[in-house]
């Protein structure tokens, strides 16, 4: 037999007969739907604190501005198209850039475009409500009126984001039936959730360096509140550590912290429960590299104390974080969502030769 | 006070007399609109739309970058039909739907309507949608149309007639369901005093229909059914996902299945998982690249050798559209004769074919009067409206029928019965028509109602959503008034 009429191979069947199964399209939709609203919640949530906080240095020069935006545009990751749109990285273009330009794909608009987009997909899985709630939110963004309410207040705006994604979530808590497809929105809310902490700690990181003069200075404070603010901690914080806001004490709170939802530790923590629950494995052990590599870090994190890391150099940890969640990333696509593709030439050659065969 | 000044005119109207009286029936609607005023109304409608948006009750308008979506534009009065008038309709249609499955069960097996030279050959074994694959093949429990919308209009003296026979992928009953949730809403008090007939066991029915026609081979295990979508960007996906969920079965793309050893798998997160039925709205031509287009990236590999080898059912069967086309259309009344004894409770509308001499003819000497129309479009293309078309569309038209006369038919023009419908001025009368929707599973049922599409424009006969219809909620009353 020629190789061309082999099939393409593909995953075990099983014989499967009930309402449980769950396709790996599907799959797929409900984790990108959830990274994307939890992205833009986040997004939303940066760029409102800084704005803020900027109203406290209205005598910025240029270079100043630059300095500030700079990081901010690093960590999601898109400088190259921004300078391509953009002169210079100031408070209007960073933010205009990041909040509505649909070139940008990890904008807020684009992200809950994506959202509501996978959310079609996938229509027929999620509640109404859900969907109902996706899609305001989308007529909402379509309509002038959002641009307009961003010009005349961005702090409004950014507050109706988060509310949207809030709304989302806790309809999701409430509404959604507790199968596999629970899993994959979990998993994309946690992962998106806990590298976007990685990522609003790496814009600062540099502060934590023993050769920066001016650590504890005035404008420092207020840049530690607003990586708290940033990460929605301020109030925990506080009630955590009744003392004032130190560099160290933010990171340990924030890397740490088994209760604090945005932690990074307690966000890996919902993880492994949603990826034991996926893989049907027993506590502690898991299904590929990946897993383990993320179980591995899990458990260092149970021992691990601030000072090691900031010895070993914190940008360094951040980086492992990232680099573990986004194998983590891969392997869940892998495992659970990638199908190898059919070829069709391949496949039309072969149905025709059976047909043949049969008459 | 809405109703004052309206105007039946030369028609036949739905709610009112020649005389300008209420028809019984729809007593309780008059009253409720009588106490109506234009700012409850614009109120009460601009609550409906908001919810349609809202809730993603639209449809994609093709050939724009925007990606704009609309709503189907829904008109708040409600068209009503009596119980007994329902009744004659209801028994017209499982008449016809019965007569029709017969027809292509001879057709795919020995085609004895044609031995017995009932409908000429030609007719039928060129025809654009019979699929000589099929020929010999059998469906589970000899069913060919599980779903049929047909749809019917009324006449001016407001006798139902058959306009035409949708047994491919019939859409709409999601509006049909939707419409009946938003007017519940919009006006609670006269729905529960007016007793009608409820939709919503539309979804359950489906679902058991799916289920009846499961392979045999499964012997009675609960079979995994699926609604297959040509995706996301159809002007129809809101409605794969409505009824997918309404029924509780995933939707699948294409990409989403394959084909092993003549069984269909769906590709899920626990590897391949086996599919017994498919309620396909995909047509024939897309499902398979290996049989039909090749060049389709919306079917199966090898999805039609599944199906031929029994593994997997589809609904509708394949082959059903040989039993729409408008040709064929015209032979009902003989077929129903043929394989019932009956004759047709609900008639069709008079028809010319173009490939008959004598008819031919006929339609050439008189296309100003005439409607043309092709065999095998729907949605309100490829038609002649003679009486309203220009000197330059008639002579294009009658070029086409002298090409190929096989592809086209004629009617005189049905003035359609009329509504009152929301204008701008306000209620004046709108053409509607009907389409209820039939299923055949163990037993066949009709929906009681089904979808009243309606022509906004002022003088419009036609109501297609993709050339200015809306659509209305449909009551089948407990009773008679």
């Amino acid at each position: 037999m020629s190789e061309l009429l082999t099939p393409t191979a593909q995953k075990p069947i099983s014989n499967r007969r009930d309402s449980h199964v769950m396709l790996s399209r599907v799959a797929n939709s409900l984790y990108w739907m959830s990274r994307y609203i939890e992205r833009s919640e986040n997004m939303a949530r940066l760029l409102d604190v800084n704005l803020q906080l900027m109203l406290d240095f209205a005598d910025f020069n240029d270079d100043q501005l630059e300095k500030h935006w700079l990081p901010i545009l690093c960590s999601a990751g898109d400088e190259e198209t921004f300078f391509k749109l953009y002169e210079k990285a100031d408070s209007e273009s960073v933010t205009e850039f990041l909040t509505f330009r649909e070139e940008n794909p990890n904008s807020i608009i684009s992200c809950l475009f994506s959202a509501r987009e996978n959310a079609r997909q996938v229509r027929d899985q999620i509640s109404l409500e859900m969907f109902e709630t996706l899609n305001e939110c989308y007529l909402f963004l379509k309509s002038s009126n959002a641009r307009e309410i961003w010009q005349s207040g961005a702090h409004e705006f950014y507050e109706q984001i988060k509310k949207y994604s809030h709304l989302f979530q806790g309809l999701t808590g409430s509404t959604f039936t507790r199968n596999e497809g629970y899993e994959f929105i979990n998993l994309g809310k946690f992962l998106e959730r806990a590298d976007k902490t990685t990522r609003i700690l790496d814009i600062k990181y540099h502060i934590l360096l023993p050769s920066v003069s001016d650590v504890g200075g005035a404008v420092d404070a207020a840049q530690w509140q607003a990586i708290l603010r940033s990460a929605s901690a301020l109030e925990a914080y506080r009630r955590f550590h009744v003392e004032d806001i130190l560099p160290k004490k933010v990171a340990e709170f924030l890397i740490f912290s088994p209760t604090f939802p945005r932690s990074i530790r307690a966000c890996m923590q919902h993880l492994d429960g949603d990826l034991h629950r996926l893989s049907g494995k027993e506590h502690r052990e898991y299904k590929s590299p990946e897993e383990r590599a993320f179980g591995k870090l899990l458990s260092d994190m149970n021992f691990m104390t601030i000072e090691e890391i900031l010895d070993s150099g914190l940008h360094q940890f951040l980086q492992l974080v990232q680099t573990t969640l986004d194998r983590l990333d891969d392997h869940i696509y892998q495992e659970y969502m990638y199908h190898p593709p059919v070829d069709t030439q391949a496949e039309i050659l072969l149905h025709q030769q059976q047909m043949q065969q049969q008459q | 006070m809405l109703l004052d000044h309206y105007q039946t005119e030369d028609f036949f109207d739905e709610m009112f007399t020649e005389a300008g009286a209420v028809r019984p029936h729809y007593q309780k609607v008059a009253d409720r609109f009588h106490s109506l005023d234009s700012e409850e109304h614009r109120r009460k409608q601009t609550a409906v739309d908001l919810a349609f948006m809202r809730s993603g009750v639209t449809f994609t308008v093709y050939n724009d970058d925007q990606g704009t979506e609309r709503i189907f534009p829904f008109d708040l009065m409600p068209r009503v039909i009596p119980d007994t008038e329902w009744q004659r309709i209801e028994k017209g249609l499982i008449q016809r739907i019965t007569a029709l499955n017969l027809f292509l069960h001879d057709i795919y097996h020995d085609q004895k309507i044609l031995k017995d030279r009932v409908i000429p050959p030609h007719y039928i074994l060129g025809a654009k949608h019979f699929r000589r694959e099929f020929m010999g093949c059998n469906v589970p429990k000899d069913i060919y149309i599980h779903i049929c919308g047909s749809d019917l209009i009324r006449d001016r003296q407001g006798n139902y007639l058959v306009l035409e026979d949708n047994l491919r992928c019939p859409s709409g009953a999601s509006y049909m369901l939707e419409n009946r949730t938003a007017l519940k809403r919009a006006f609670p008090d006269i729905y529960r005093s007016a007793r009608v007939q409820p939709v919503d066991g539309y979804a359950a029915e489906l679902r058991k229909v799916l289920q009846h026609v499961a392979p045999a081979s499964l012997g009675g295990i609960q079979p995994n059914v699926v609604l297959m979508t040509p995706g996301v960007f159809n002007s129809a996906y809101f409605e794969h996902a409505f009824l997918a969920r309404q029924m509780g079965i995933p939707i699948v793309e294409g990409r989403d299945l394959v084909v092993r050893d003549a069984r269909v798998y769906m590709r899920t997160t626990s590897g391949l998982v086996p599919v017994d039925v498919i309620y396909r709205r995909i047509d024939d031509d897309f499902l398979d690249p290996t049989v039909f287009r090749s060049d389709s990236l919306l079917g199966v590999p090898g999805l039609v050798n599944a199906c031929r080898s029994g593994n997997v059912s589809l609904a509708n069967s394949i082959g059903t559209g040989v039993a729409d086309d408008k040709v064929v259309y015209y032979f009902v009344p003989q077929i129903i004769k043929y394989y019932l004894g009956e004759d047709p409770i609900l008639p069709n509308v008079d028809t010319y074919l173009a490939s008959e001499n004598k008819d031919r003819l006929f339609i050439l000497d008189n296309l100003e009067k005439l409607v043309v129309k092709s065999a095998n479009e729907a949605g309100g293309y490829g038609m002649l409206m003679g009486p309203w078309a220009s000197q330059e569309e008639i002579s294009t038209f009658r070029d086409q029928i002298r090409a190929n006369p096989r592809n086209f038919i004629a009617q005189h023009p049905i003035s359609l019965s009329r509504h009152p419908t929301w204008c701008v001025e306000g209620l004046e009368g709108r053409h509607v028509d009907l389409r209820p929707y039939v299923l055949y599973g163990e037993k066949i049922t009709v929906t009681p109602g089904g979808l009243t599409r309606v022509a906004l424009r002022k003088g419009s006969l036609v109501v297609n959503s993709s050339q200015g219809g809306g659509s209305k909620d449909t009551w089948v009353l407990n009773g008679d008034s």
